[in-house]
């Protein structure tokens, strides 16, 4: 028998109890503990204040263990999925021009564009370090959240893990999403061909020199931002205008030099970039310069690569220049058929050099 | 870009050349000419330059990287001295990859050694009195480009009176080396493109001796293409005029005299060792630096039980000839494959001014359709 049940002012009782018990509650730590890991109240709660009302959708909304979705819905976007995901651990968590936030969700929707697919969910887990302020969170998921609504897609499940101090660096984040492509489009790194055209998007190593800067050991001042930006738009609009792609891969760590050779090694081709036509900023040169970098193998979040037969290259270069992300696109080089597997560069004097793999990380010179 | 771009500007590059081209033939034999430093080595390559000489001129690449100069026992002695509990070591980044006889700072820093990697000394004082219970060791590694930097930061740390500091210094001087390379038999060079940044701190005086004593030209030279255009031009008209003179190419920032403030630092600081063991070329008296003994309290030597042993190099390694410019790094046996940037046998293949790392980075397509033409395929891309 229900105890309750005989005493109808202790009924009323316990459904205040009840109702207070399952009202959704702020977190009102101003720090991440180890509770918050513990799987109790605390992470629940923090999961309902940071995430669940931030990332505000109905799959989410369930808090089941798992996102589920119509499969029918999706098969009339496409004809294939696309599946990818990323960790991001960059330092410092905020920089001029983006967050780790926003780079969590535009990472892996570029990651998901380059396949020709149309992004639809994400998930997100985060690993927090015991001590992060929970307004650093609380910031990071708003920018994730705004970063969704900008690209029209959703955050759908997610999973939080707390670690003892020191054991990681204050946060975390890794993204898993999933995107349709439609019909007729077969991107790939292997489809490269001699004649075709390399283009890319715009300026390069704003990303990479953004972070340099805001790191603060270099006592350089400059107002170069992060590119972070979804580049799905960009690449919806060139496959309506040439579903023929060839390769398109976003030059994120590594930088274009890292693409160009992974797409001259895929396809067992070369590639010639002219010196000349890549774009990159004054002041990004400048910082390379200073530290002994080449801004051919700086990070980048908002630039797309793509590779096209010659005969469709002025109409997706038109395509990509109408496009906000893709305003300052330029052809900055073709494809060769020999030496095989080697990028080289034209020279600013005419002459041809290799651009190599990175070894290891970029280090700054002595002197 | 300020002070830059007027230095790469290909048209001002294709006049220089047509320049070149026409004293040429006015010389009627091939001429030889060292770049010293290895940061003209990386320029030469970066920008194609050989490539774009006559074949005439040939480039000889010289011992002027002073990551690539340091003999693996001392490497050996700096990773013994990070991997002590008590030490923050600091270095430079190019030193990470350095190989010793056994493992590199970077594999060191891996395995638990608490190694930073900064853009100043200076910024190793920091560290120190952020760690009051550690001591900090800075790698002091350079020609006399970096030397006055070192010999700033052990005087901050005397000013400061900063205890747990110390820098083991492994400072290079530049013109022993010369002095030896001119008195090898083997090399038979035309003239020397003289290093831009050592010379910002010595001027041009010192130089003088490879003028009067060996009659060979010299022209101390920036690091822009348009720079090293200019002081091969200037190197062929001494030559075509049948002079050996210590020229300026690069007086927007060097003077005759030098820095006298960055002299007289490095004049308080540091004695001349006796000798000093430089990779590929032995021993050569009165080439380094040490600190001197007012300052041992900041001298890592004095701090530490170092082992201070001589190891020899890898026995397929070329990196001596290739420092001494006997060889072309395309011609040593392992070049290219089993050394490689990932895996360097020796320290010209790691430092991104060693002769090998630039050939292998930039240049070994070229060399490779250089080879196939003379029906001389060596070399494996």
């Amino acid at each position: 028998m229900n105890i309750f049940s005989a005493n109808s002012s202790a009924n009323s009782l316990f459904q205040k109890i009840e109702q207070v018990r399952r009202r959704r509650s702020k977190v009102h730590d101003t720090n991440i503990t180890l509770a918050h890991g513990s799987g109790g109240k605390a992470m629940r709660d923090l999961i309902d204040d940071i995430f669940v009302s931030n990332f505000d959708n109905p799959i989410l909304s369930q808090l089941e263990d798992q996102a589920t979705f119509n499969l029918t819905s999706l098969m009339q976007q496409g004809d294939r999925l696309a599946f990818t995901t990323d960790s991001y651990v960059v330092d410092p968590l905020f920089f001029p021009g983006s967050d780790i936030g926003e780079l969590a969700v535009n990472g892996t929707i570029n990651d998901l564009a380059v396949s020709g697919a149309k992004p639809l969910y994400l998930t997100c887990s985060v690993i927090l370090e015991e001590g992060l302020p929970i307004e650093t969170l609380r910031r990071v998921a708003n920018s994730m959240q705004a970063a969704a609504k900008k690209a029209d897609i959703q955050i759908v499940t997610g999973d939080t893990k707390v670690v003892h101090r020191g054991a990681a660096d204050k946060l975390f984040i890794n993204t898993t999403g999933i995107g349709v492509i439609r019909p007729g489009v077969a991107i790939s790194a292997h489809n490269i061909q001699p004649k075709d055209v390399v283009i890319i998007n715009g300026e390069l190593g704003n990303h990479g020199t953004a972070i340099l800067i805001a790191r603060g050991e270099l006592a350089l001042e400059t107002d170069i931002e992060s590119d972070c930006q979804p580049l799905h738009d960009l690449v919806e609009t060139i496959l309506d205008i040439c579903p023929e792609i060839h390769a398109m891969r976003d030059a994120t760590r590594g930088g274009l030099a890292t693409v160009l050779n992974e797409f001259a090694l895929s396809s067992n081709v070369a590639i010639r970039v002219n010196e000349q036509s890549i774009p990159i900023r004054e002041q990004v040169k400048g910082v390379c310069e200073i530290l002994g970098l080449d801004p051919l193998y700086l990070a980048n979040e908002g630039k797309l690569v793509v590779v096209v037969g010659r005969e469709n290259a002025d109409k997706v270069l038109s395509a990509m220049q109408s496009h906000p992300a893709g305003k300052n696109s330029c052809i900055i080089g073709e494809v060769i058929s020999s030496p095989p597997g080697i990028v080289l560069l034209k020279t600013i004097f005419g002459a041809e050099r290799i651009v190599d793999m990175l070894v290891g990380d970029q280090l700054p010179r002595i002197c | 870009m300020k002070y830059v771009d007027e230095f790469r500007d290909p048209h001002k590059a294709e006049a220089l050349l047509w320049q070149i081209e026409k004293l040429c033939p006015i010389l009627e034999k091939p001429i030889k000419i060292m770049e010293v430093c290895g940061g003209h080595t990386h320029s030469i390559f970066k920008y194609g330059i050989e490539e774009v000489l006559p074949k005439a001129i040939e480039l000889i690449h010289g011992p002027g990287c002073p990551v690539c100069v340091m003999p693996k026992g001392r490497l050996d002695d700096v990773i013994a001295i990070s991997q002590n509990p008590n030490v923050i070591f600091a270095t430079f980044g190019d030193a990470m990859r350095v190989p010793g006889s056994k493992t590199s700072l970077l594999q060191a820093k891996a395995q638990g050694a608490d190694i930073r990697m900064l853009y100043s000394p200076l910024d190793s004082l920091k560290i120190a009195k952020d760690n009051p219970d550690k001591e900090v060791v800075f790698f002091a590694l350079g020609f006399e480009t970096t030397a006055p930097s070192t010999a700033f930061t052990i005087l901050q740390a005397a000013a400061e009176n900063i205890n747990n500091f110390s820098m083991f210094c492994n400072h290079v001087l530049v013109i022993p080396a010369l002095q030896a390379l001119l008195d090898n038999p083997d090399l038979q060079l035309d003239g020397f493109i003289g290093p831009g940044h050592v010379s910002m701190v010595i001027g041009t005086d010192p130089y003088q001796f490879i003028s009067r004593q060996y009659h060979k030209p010299i022209v101390i030279s920036g690091f822009e293409p348009l720079d090293i255009l200019q002081s091969i031009w200037m190197l062929l008209q001494q030559l075509v005029d049948n002079r050996c003179e210590v020229e300026n190419q690069y007086n927007r920032l060097v003077e005759k005299a030098g820095n006298k403030v960055a002299i007289a630092a490095m004049n308080k600081v540091f004695e001349v060792r006796e000798t000093f063991d430089w990779r590929g070329l032995g021993d050569i008296p009165d080439s380094g630096f040490k600190i001197r003994s007012e300052y041992a309290q900041f001298d890592a030597e004095h701090k530490f039980t170092i082992p201070n042993l001589k190891v020899a190099d890898h026995k397929a390694c070329q990196c001596g000839e290739i420092l001494k410019g006997v060889l072309k790094p395309w011609q040593c046996k392992v070049f290219g494959t089993a050394c490689t940037p990932e895996t360097p046998i020796g320290t010209c293949m790691v430092s991104s001014e060693g002769a090998c790392a630039a050939y292998y980075k930039y240049g070994r397509f070229s060399q490779v359709v250089k080879e196939r033409e003379t029906g001389k395929e060596r070399v494996k891309v």
